[in-house]
C-alpha cells in the first residue's frame, strides 16, 4: 500500500523585494499510515514552511516544485484553490502554536470546531452542536458543552491547545499537521498534549511533528527528520538517530541540549567532538571557590501583590560571592516580578534585599544609585532593551564607568566585544541588524562592562535556538569564571538551570516551594510540584528505545 | 463575570458625561475671554437697546459672582435652555430645532454611503489577491482624503449638474437633492474609512488563526468576511465619533456649496454677525453628538470583542 | 580529555538565516510617486518664497477686457472674472496657504508637544487633567472650534492661524503624551535604570530623543492637514479678504461662474489637493522608514 503522504525533491522558493530565496531546497519524505514522523530544525531551517506547504498554504509569493507530492493516493501537484479546500481540514489538518493567536479570538470555541464540520458538510446542522461536544471531550476538555461557548482568552493554555486540536482532527483527516504545537507551553501541560497527540495516533491518525525541540519529538515520533537551510540532514528511526547520529549538525544540535549530564562541560559545537560513538565535551575552566559564608545579596520575605493577587509570597534567599543561584518556575510563577525585585526596578509590598552588605530595596533610589553598577540585568529580549536610536558601540559604551576617557572608551567597547566572542566590526551595526545570539551576546557585554558581583539574567536565552543557546551558556560560565561574577539565573527550562547552577530556588504560585543544591534538588526532589516537573520534562534518552509514551 | 459589562458600561458613560462637562466649560471660556464686554459680545450685531442689555445681563447672571455665573449656565444647559438669539429675536433652541432635520439627513446619507462604500472598498482591494486593483484604489483613497470637500462638491456640480443637468443645482427639495451633497460628504470619509479598514483586514490576515482558518478548507471570501473583516471593524469603530466630527464640520462647508439650509447655514450667519449664543450652542451641541457617538462605540466595542468584557 | 571538531561549525558573525529581515529602510527603489510629491514641494516652496520667478505678473492687476477667458498660451490657466490672470494668482497665493499652514502647524506641533509631555512626564493628576482637556477640546469638531475661535476673534489671517493651531493642538499632544507614555515604559528605559543614570539624564538621554524623534513626521503630515482646514475656512469666507490670491478665497470667488468658467475654481482647488497630496506622500514614506527603524 501506498504511503499516505509521499514527498520528493520538495523545493519551495519565495519571491522577496530583495530577491529568491529558496527556504526548502529539494526535501523527500514519506509518513505511513499510523506513523509518526518529526521534522526537527532551528528557526530558519524550512520545516514550518515545508508543514505549509503540504497543505497548500506556503504562503504570500511562494513557487512549489517537486517531483512527487502524493498524499492520501491524490497527487496534489496541480491542485488549484478548490481541490486545495478539499484537501484541507479533510485529508490533512493543521494545528498551530499558541491556540490564543491561533484560533480566532473574536469567536467561541464551539463556532471554531463547528466551521470545519460546516465546510465540508460533515455532519447536519442540527447535529453540529451534539458533534463539537464530542470532539471537546475526544481531547478531554472538560465540561466540554460549557467550553464550546466560551472564547479562547478564557481558557488556559492547555485547555485551548485542546480545543485547537479538536478543530483539526474535526473532520477526520488521515493525517495530522502539527507545528510546533507544545511551544509556549509550560512543560506539565506540554506532557499532556504530547499523551493527547500519541493518543491520537493509537486511534489510526498518522502525525507529522514539526519541532525545534529533539527532546519533544523523542516522546511520540517513530521516525526523525534533521532540517537544517532547506535541506534534510539527516534521518532515520528515533531511537537509532539519537543514540548515533551520523551528521554533525545531529551530533551538535544533540550535544547543544543543557542537562544533568553536560554539567561543567561545554556546549556549542567546536567543544564537541565524538570518541568511539560518545559524544565527548570539553570541560569548563575552573572557577574560584564560592564560600557558602560569603554573602552577597540577602533577600529577607519577599512580597509583592497587585490588587488582591499576591504574585510574589514571602521568599527569602541569598546568593553567595560568585555563586550561581538558578530560578525555575513555569509561567505566572512569580519569577519574572522578582527578577525586577531584586533588580531594584520594583518596589516589594514587604520584605527586604541587602546587596553587599548595604540596604538596597525599600531605600530611595538615590541611595540606590551608586551600588547600582555592581548589580546588572540581562533579559530575554537585549533588543527591546537597547535604545532604538544607539548603534552597538553605544549601547555597551553607556554602561562603561563614566570617568573612562573619551578616547579610550572606544577600545574599551572593543575590548568587551572580543570577551563576549564579537569583532569590532559590528561596532557601528544597529542591534536590529544582529542576529539573536549576537544581540543578546552584546547584552551581556553591556552588562559586564561595570564590572558587576552580581548579574541577574532573566530568561537569558529563552528565545534562542538551541545551538545560539549553547554559545551563549557557554559565555556566561566563562565569564563567571573569569569574573567570579555571582548569577541570580533565570529560567523556565529545567535543563538549563540543571546545566548552569549551584543551588537552585523552585516557585510556584509565587512561593519558593524548595531550595537546595542544584544535584540534590533535582535527584531527590522533597516537593510534590517539583516531582511533577521533574516527571514532565522530556528527556533525551541517547541509549536503547525512546522513551513510551503511553495514551 | 456578568456585572462587569455593566460596569465597564457604566464607567463610559461616565467619562462621557465628564468630557460633555468639559467641552461646555471650555465653550464657556471662550465666551468670557473674547476681548471686550461680555455683554456686547453676547449682542453680537443685533439690536443694541437698553432693554436688550438689561435682559442680557438677568439672562447670564452676569450682575452676580462669576462662580453663580458658570452653575447657572451649566444649569441651563442641563435644562436643555441654549439661550436667546438677540439677532434673531428668537430661542436658540427654536433655531436650531428647524435645522437639525436637514443636517441630520445629509449627514446620515453620507456616512452610509461612506461606511458602505469604504468596506466594499477594502473588501476587494485587501490581501494581495489584486495588486493593481490595490494599488488604484489606495491612490484614489489618498486622493479623497486630500482633496477640500468644497472642491469635490464644486467638480460634481460643474460636471453631473451643469453640464449633464442630471440633479439639482441647489435646495433640499426631494431626494435627488440630496445625492450630490451625501456623495460630497461621503467621499473624503470613504477614503479615510477604507485604509484603516483595509490596514486592519492585512493585518488579521497575517494572524496565525486565519492561517488556521485557511487550514480547515474555509473559502478566502469566507475567511475574509468571517474572520478578517471583524477584527478590522473594531479599530475602525473608535473612529466613529471622530467620524461625526468631520460629517458635521463637512456639513457647514457642503451646505454652503450646495445653498442647503441646514445647521451649516445657520453656524455661518452666526459667526459672521457675531450671534454668540447660536455659535456657542452650535457647538456645544456638536460635542455632545461627539460624545454620545462615541460612548456607542465604545459599548459596542465592547460588544464585539469578548477580551475586553473580562473584568 | 578534550575532543575538537576540526573547524567550528557555527560562525558567530554571520546573521542567522532567518532571523534579522534585509531591513526595508535600507531598499532603495525607484519611487515615482516619492519623486512627483518632492518636486512639487520644492515648486511650492519656489512659489512662496520668490512667486514672480514662475509668474512675473501682478496677482492684482485687474483687466476688464479680458474677463473670464478660458486657458490659452497668453493666460495659462485663464482669467477671472475681472480678468485676473489665474497662473499668476494661484503661484502668488502659494505663499499665503503656506504661511497660513506652517503657522498654524508650528502652534499646534510646539503647543501639543509641550503639553504633551507635561501630561506624559509629570504627576497623575497633570496628566488625568491635561488628558480630559484633551479630551474635551478633540469633542468639538476642528472646523466647527476654528469657527468658534473666529466668531470671537472675528474673521483675518491671524485668526485663522491661532483659530487652526488650537484647533488641531490637542491631536499633536495626544500623540506625544501616548509616545511619551510607551518610552517612559519600553524596556530599554527600565533598562537604563540598571546603568545608575539619575532621572533628568534618563529623561534626557532616552526619553526625550525617542518621544520628539516623529515630531517632524507628525508635523508634515499635519501642514497638509492645516492647509486643507484653511482653505475650508478661506471659502467660507473666514480666511484673508477677497482681493489676497489665497487659495481658498480664490474657490469662493470663482463659484459664482462655475457655470461658465470652471477654471478659476477649479484650478486653485487642484493646488490645494496637490499640496495636500504631496505632503501625505513624503509624510507616509518617512514615517515608514522611521517605523523600520523603531521597528
Amino acid at each position: 500500500m501506498a504511503p499516505l503522504l509521499a514527498v520528493e525533491d520538495l523545493h519551495v522558493d519565495f519571491d522577496t523585494p530583495t530577491g529568491r530565496v529558496a527556504a526548502v531546497r529539494g526535501i523527500s519524505l514519506t509518513v505511513e499510515r499510523g506513523e509518526c514522523v518529526a521534522i526537527v530544525g532551528e528557526s530558519g531551517s524550512g520545516k514550518s514552511v515545508t508543514a505549509r506547504t503540504l497543505v497548500g498554504l506556503a504562503g504570500r509569493g511562494a513557487t512549489v516544485r517537486a517531483a512527487r507530492l502524493d498524499l492520501a493516493g491524490q497527487d496534489v501537484r496541480g491542485h488549484g484553490p478548490r481541490d486545495w479546500r478539499r484537501v484541507r481540514g479533510r485529508l490533512a489538518g493543521l494545528v498551530l502554536q499558541d491556540a490564543l493567536v491561533s484560533l480566532d479570538p473574536l469567536r467561541t470555541v464551539g463556532a471554531e470546531i463547528g466551521e470545519v464540520l460546516a465546510t465540508h458538510g460533515i455532519v447536519g446542522r442540527r447535529e453540529r452542536a451534539g458533534r463539537v461536544t464530542h470532539l471537546l471531550d475526544e481531547v478531554h476538555l472538560p465540561e466540554p458543552e460549557r467550553r464550546a461557548r466560551q472564547y479562547p482568552h478564557q481558557l488556559s493554555g492547555g485547555l485551548r491547545q485542546r480545543a485547537l486540536i479538536a478543530s483539526a482532527i474535526a473532520g477526520e483527516p488521515a493525517l495530522l499537521i502539527a507545528d510546533e504545537p507544545t511551544t509556549a507551553l509550560d512543560v506539565t501541560v506540554q506532557a499532556q498534549i504530547l499523551r493527547l497527540l500519541a493518543e491520537r495516533r493509537a486511534a489510526g491518525v498518522s502525525l507529522l511533528l514539526i519541532s525545534h525541540d529533539l527532546a519533544v519529538v523523542a516522546q511520540v515520533a517513530d521516525r526523525v527528520l534533521v532540517m537544517r537551510d532547506g535541506r534534510i540532514v539527516e534521518h532515520g528511526p528515533t531511537a537509532r538517530l539519537l543514540r548515533s547520529p551520523a551528521h554533525p549538525y545531529t551530533r551538535q544540535l544533540l550535544a547543544a541540549v543543557p542537562s544533568a549530564s553536560s554539567r561543567g562541560h561545554r556546549l556549542a559545537a567546536a567543544a564537541v567532538g565524538r570518541d568511539g560513538g560518545v559524544a565527548r565535551r570539553e570541560a569548563l575552566p575552573a572557577r574560584p571557590d564560592v564560600r557558602p559564608d560569603d554573602t552577597l545579596l540577602d533577600a529577607v520575605g519577599l512580597t509583592r501583590r497587585y490588587g488582591d493577587h499576591t504574585v510574589v509570597r514571602d521568599v527569602s534567599f541569598s546568593i553567595a560571592r560568585g555563586e550561581t543561584l538558578g530560578l525555575v518556575g513555569e509561567s505566572g510563577s512569580g519569577k519574572s516580578t522578582l527578577a525586577r525585585i531584586v533588580a531594584g526596578l520594583l518596589a516589594a509590598d514587604s520584605g527586604a534585599v541587602t546587596f553587599e552588605g548595604a540596604p538596597w530595596s525599600q531605600v530611595p533610589e538615590r541611595v540606590r544609585r551608586p551600588l547600582r553598577r555592581r548589580l546588572q540585568l540581562i533579559s530575554q529580549d537585549p533588543l527591546s532593551s537597547f535604545d532604538p536610536r544607539y548603534r552597538v558601540a553605544q549601547v555597551v559604551g553607556e554602561n562603561l564607568d563614566p570617568d573612562v576617557g573619551r578616547g579610550d572608551r572606544r577600545d574599551r567597547v572593543v575590548d568587551l566585544l572580543r570577551r563576549v566572542g564579537l569583532g569590532p566590526d559590528l561596532l557601528d551595526r544597529h542591534p536590529r541588524q544582529l542576529s539573536g545570539g549576537q544581540r543578546q551576546r552584546v547584552a551581556i557585554a553591556r552588562a559586564i562592562a561595570p564590572r558587576p558581583t552580581l548579574i541577574v539574567c532573566d530568561e537569558p536565552v529563552s528565545a534562542l535556538d538551541v545551538s545560539v543557546q549553547a554559545q551563549v551558556l557557554d559565555l556566561l560560565a566563562d565569564l563567571r569564571a573569569t569574573d567570579g561574577t555571582a548569577l541570580l539565573f533565570i529560567s523556565h527550562d529545567l535543563g538549563v538551570v540543571h546545566h548552569l547552577s549551584d543551588r537552585v530556588l523552585v516557585m510556584h504560585d509565587g512561593a519558593v516551594v524548595e531550595q537546595g543544591p542544584v544535584g540534590d534538588v533535582f535527584t531527590y526532589p522533597r516537593h510534590d510540584y517539583t516531582r511533577s516537573l521533574l516527571d514532565a520534562l522530556p528527556t533525551l534518552v541517547t541509549t536503547g528505545r525512546p522513551q513510551e509514551v503511553r495514551p | 463575570m456578568f456585572s462587569s459589562p455593566l460596569r465597564a458600561a457604566a464607567r463610559r458613560l461616565a467619562a462621557g458625561l465628564v468630557v460633555l462637562w468639559a467641552a461646555a466649560t471650555a465653550a464657556y471660556l471662550a465666551l468670557l475671554v473674547a476681548p471686550g464686554d461680555t455683554v456686547d459680545t453676547i449682542v453680537g450685531d443685533g439690536a443694541d437697546t437698553p432693554q436688550i442689555r438689561a435682559q442680557i445681563i438677568a439672562e447670564w447672571s452676569l450682575d452676580r459672582p462669576a462662580v453663580v455665573q458658570y452653575l447657572d449656565y451649566l444649569r441651563r444647559l442641563a435644562g436643555g435652555d441654549l439661550g436667546r438669539s438677540y439677532l434673531l429675536q428668537r430661542p436658540v433652541v427654536e433655531v436650531i430645532g428647524e435645522q437639525l432635520a436637514p443636517t441630520l439627513t445629509l449627514a446620515l446619507a453620507a456616512a452610509g454611503l461612506g461606511v458602505l462604500l469604504a468596506v466594499v472598498l477594502a473588501v476587494a482591494t485587501a490581501g494581495d489577491r489584486r495588486p493593481w486593483l490595490r494599488r488604484a484604489s489606495s491612490g484614489v483613497e489618498l486622493l479623497l482624503v486630500s482633496t477640500p470637500p468644497f472642491l469635490i462638491g464644486v467638480v460634481l456640480l460643474s460636471v453631473l449638474s451643469f453640464r449633464f443637468g442630471l440633479f439639482p443645482v441647489s435646495g433640499d427639495q426631494g431626494v435627488g437633492a440630496l445625492v450630490l451633497p451625501a456623495v460630497t460628504l461621503a467621499l473624503p470619509i470613504a477614503g479615510l474609512l477604507a485604509q484603516v479598514l483595509r490596514d486592519g483586514l492585512d493585518r488579521a490576515l497575517d494572524e496565525p488563526f486565519v492561517l488556521t482558518a485557511r487550514s480547515r478548507g474555509v473559502r478566502e471570501r469566507t475567511v475574509l468576511l468571517r474572520h478578517a473583516l471583524r477584527h478590522a471593524l473594531l479599530p475602525a469603530v473608535t473612529l466613529a465619533g471622530w467620524l461625526f466630527g468631520i460629517l458635521l464640520g463637512g456639513a457647514v462647508i457642503v451646505e454652503q456649496v450646495f445653498g442647503r439650509p441646514g445647521l451649516g447655514q445657520v453656524t455661518l450667519t452666526a459667526v459672521t454677525s457675531k450671534d454668540m449664543p447660536v455659535v456657542l450652542a452650535v457647538v456645544t451641541l456638536s460635542a455632545a453628538v461627539y460624545v454620545a457617538v462615541n460612548t456607542v462605540a465604545d459599548l459596542t466595542y465592547l460588544l464585539v470583542d469578548p477580551r475586553l468584557r473580562r473584568s | 580529555m578534550t575532543v575538537t571538531l576540526a573547524p567550528a561549525t557555527i560562525d558567530t558573525h554571520t546573521p542567522h538565516p532567518s532571523t534579522p529581515p534585509a531591513p526595508t529602510v535600507r531598499r532603495r527603489r525607484w519611487r515615482p510617486g516619492l519623486l512627483a510629491a518632492g518636486a512639487y514641494l520644492i515648486l511650492l516652496v519656489v512659489a512662496a518664497v520668490w512667486p514672480t520667478a514662475l509668474a512675473p505678473g501682478d496677482p492684482l492687476a485687474a483687466d476688464p477686457l479680458g474677463v473670464l477667458e478660458a486657458p490659452s498660451a497668453a493666460h495659462w490657466l485663464g482669467t477671472d472674472h475681472l480678468g485676473r490672470d489665474v497662473w499668476t494668482r494661484v503661484v502668488h497665493g502659494a505663499g499665503h496657504s503656506l504661511t497660513i499652514g506652517l503657522a498654524a502647524t508650528a502652534i499646534a506641533v510646539t503647543g501639543g508637544v509641550l503639553l504633551g509631555l507635561l501630561a506624559g512626564l509629570t504627576h497623575r493628576l497633570a496628566d488625568e487633567t491635561l488628558s480630559r482637556a484633551f479630551d474635551a477640546i478633540s469633542a468639538f469638531p476642528i472646523l466647527l472650534l476654528a469657527l468658534l475661535f473666529i466668531a470671537v476673534a472675528g474673521p483675518g489671517t491671524v485668526s485663522l492661524i491661532i483659530a487652526i493651531g488650537v484647533a488641531t493642538l490637542p491631536h499633536h499632544a495626544r500623540v506625544v503624551r501616548g509616545q511619551t507614555l510607551l518610552v517612559r515604559r519600553a524596556a530599554y528605559v527600565e533598562q537604563a535604570v540598571t546603568f545608575g543614570l539619575s532621572r533628568p539624564r534618563l529623561v534626557a538621554r532616552h526619553v526625550l530623543p525617542n518621544v520628539i524623534g516623529p515630531v517632524p513626521v507628525l508635523a508634515v503630515i499635519g501642514l497638509g492637514e492645516a492647509i486643507m482646514i484653511a482653505a475650508g475656512l478661506s471659502f467660507l469666507g473666514m480666511g484673508p479678504q477677497p482681493p489676497s490670491p489665497e487659495w481658498g478665497a480664490m474657490l469662493s470667488e470663482g463659484r459664482n461662474y462655475l457655470q461658465v468658467a470652471w477654471w478659476i475654481t477649479v484650478l486653485p482647488g487642484v493646488a490645494v489637493t496637490a499640496t495636500v497630496v504631496a505632503l501625505t506622500v513624503v509624510g507616509r514614506h518617512w514615517q515608514a522608514r522611521f517605523d523600520g527603524r523603531q521597528r
